[in-house]
């Protein structure tokens, strides 16, 4: 396991896009974990005869419309990302990998069942299930995860199912049949370590993807909800004041295009670190 | 090809009848009374009944699942609670602006991305390759909202040369109603261009590797007429596919940008029903956007197995 990771590290360092993008992902998730021992200010703090002041060495982003330490409310706007995109992965790869799984291994109906389930997925993209899920239950966070993770169902589902389909082809699988394995135990054994890469890729993707899904949501109030602080919230609340202070909708705006852009970047890396036969004409 | 066009139209109508499931299952079986949750806890009981009796609530679950879906085939969406129009009425005249809105910010992001791809793909490794791959990097991760809010501050606050928002109607004339669209359009058609100037250049590379393409290159074809003449023929057949399949990216970008922006379209109409708690518009309005998606992917589906015969039997189609 460690010479794997040592290996990774390894190929990774002479790959630009893996150096770039892991290191801004590496100060992310830093600055997210910082969230839960230090912010500069508490963000419950509300005290409106310091608001919209500018960048300070107290105040080191300024504050705003309330009063509040922009700079700590972008720390614990990353939290707050990281939380609902990891847990919206863990939806997707939870349910979409063994449907993935399930579907390369038993062929046939089974497989057509899946697919067509994705299919339908497909059809309910994240806002419109979260539309559909506020509209009974309320705005909030919890709305988002799920919303999310839901749309990340059928993509593990497909990706596993793709990669987990040429896996099958292979002559240790057809060995580990003739030795008479079960399909459930070939699938653990075999098949999901060997596409894992491709799954740790996806994620990648997927977790970028989630936290521009979770600012879209927050940003039109079906996410997270006051006091919580969400970079989308945070540019919603913005919008109000861009007249007399711009720079309220900057700060969030960076901190998720960076951030992204940061996730992306290591995505493209790793697939090429982890499998030089997936690079395509990047 | 009428086999494989038979079983996509029967697993679309499938997809479709799940949908219709799916929806009225969330929003009439599972919020318990959806009459109350209209109107309130502090709703009169005899406004309650009035309003199940006209939702008809009244009547087995069975019944009201088959004759919404039958009303939904005829075109009767029902009248919505708050605007006291019907539903279907309504939709018409906010699809006025989102459609438009969806054509143009295609239209946009189609004429920056192919050009794009293909200068970055004749370009392959050289810096101009590297300068389209780079800004398209940015452009996928930077989320259109904010990019709708840079462009508020620098054409309607900063330059005051365009509106911060809202819509100056198809009757007050063409121009300043395009007007109104255009910061909604440059913003919705970004990270699509960005998207699919990657595809672009990513399957013109790809299609150049070809065989015919080194024959038609050994047989001393130049390298711009080789092309435009061979490889983009067969390179834009991808590019055309994912245009389809990023419908669902552009309906959520409508739903967001309409919202930035304060145009009276289909997202706004269906937060302003989410806000009354007008259910019967929320319920519609989901419906039709979700049969949307699904028709649109099946005419992909359907216009690639045209394209290229070898995907007919495919199942990953």
């Amino acid at each position: 396991m460690f010479d794997r990771f040592r290996e990774i590290l390894r190929h990774g360092i002479a790959n630009k896009s893996f150096v770039i993008g892991g290191l801004i992902s590496l100060l992310f998730f830093i600055i997210a974990l910082l969230s839960y021992f230090w912010t500069p200010h508490a963000i419950e703090n509300i005290d409106i005869k310091i608001r919209l002041l500018s960048p300070s060495w107290t105040y080191l982003l300024g504050t705003d419309h309330f009063g509040r330490d922009i700079f700590s409310m972008l720390i614990m706007g990353a939290r707050n990302s990281v939380i609902v995109a990891f847990v919206a992965i863990g939806i997707g790869i939870g349910c979409g990998v063994p449907l993935g799984l399930i579907a390369a291994a038993e062929k046939g109906w089974i497989d057509e069942l899946i697919m067509r389930f994705n299919d339908f997925t497909f059809a309910f993209p994240s806002l419109v299930s979260a539309i559909m899920i506020t509209a009974i239950l309320g705005p909030g966070a919890v709305n988002s995860v799920i919303a999310i993770g839901i749309f990340n169902i059928p993509v593990f589902a497909r990706v596993a199912r793709g990669a987990a389909l040429s896996i099958w082809k292979k002559e240790f699988i057809l060995a580990a049949r003739s030795a008479g394995k079960e399909k459930f135990r070939i699938s653990i054994e075999h098949v999901l370590p060997n596409i894992f890469s491709i799954l740790i890729v996806q994620a990648t993707i997927q977790f970028a993807l989630g936290i521009l899904a979770e600012a879209g949501l927050s940003y039109l109030g079906l996410g997270t909800q006051p006091p919580a602080a969400s970079w989308g919230k945070m540019l919603n609340e913005a919008q109000t004041f861009l007249h007399f202070a711009p720079q309220l909708a900057i700060y969030p705006g960076v901190a998720i295009a960076l951030t992204v852009l940061g996730l992306n970047l290591f995505g493209d890396g790793l697939r090429d670190v982890l499998d030089p036969k997936l690079r395509r004409n990047r | 090809m009428s086999y494989f066009l038979f079983k996509r139209l029967a697993t679309m109508l499938l997809t479709l009848l799940v949908a219709t499931i799916v929806v009225f299952i969330v929003l009439e079986i599972l919020p318990g009374d959806p009459a109350s949750l209209m109107l309130g806890i502090h709703a009169e009981p005899e406004t309650l009944a009035a309003l199940r009796s006209e939702m008809g609530l009244d009547r087995p679950v069975l019944i009201r699942y088959t004759s919404w879906v039958t009303s939904l085939f005829r075109g009767d969406l029902g009248t919505s609670y708050t605007y006291d129009v019907p539903v279907l009425e309504l939709i018409t005249q906010r699809l006025s602006l989102s459609f438009p809105l969806a054509i143009l910010a295609i239209f946009l992001s189609t004429l920056i991305a192919i050009p794009l791809g293909i200068l970055a793909a004749s370009n392959h490794t050289k810096p101009l390759d590297y300068v389209v791959m780079f800004f398209s990097q940015i452009g996928i991760a930077i989320p259109n909202f904010w990019f709708a809010l840079l462009l508020i501050i620098l054409f309607a606050v900063k330059l005051h040369i365009l509106p911060a928002g809202g819509f100056a109607g198809w009757d007050a004339g063409i121009a300043p109603a395009l007007l109104s669209l255009l910061l909604p359009t440059i913003a919705l058609a970004l990270p699509q261009a960005a998207i699919l100037a990657r595809v672009t250049r990513s399957s013109l590379l790809e299609v150049l590797k070809e065989d015919y393409i080194r024959t038609a290159r050994a047989k001393g074809g130049k390298r711009v007429r080789i092309l435009w003449l061979h490889a983009l023929r067969n390179a834009l057949i991808p590019v055309v596919t994912i245009m389809g399949l990023q419908f669902s990216f552009l309906l959520a970008g409508t739903i967001i940008i309409e919202n930035v922006f304060y145009l009276p379209g289909i997202g706004r109409l269906i937060f302003q029903a989410i806000a009354q708690r007008d259910l019967i518009v929320v319920k519609n309005l989901i419906i039709l956007l979700a049969a949307s998606v699904i028709i649109i992917n099946f005419i992909v589906d359907v216009l690639y197995a045209v394209i290229d015969p070898r995907l007919r039997g495919s199942n990953d189609v």
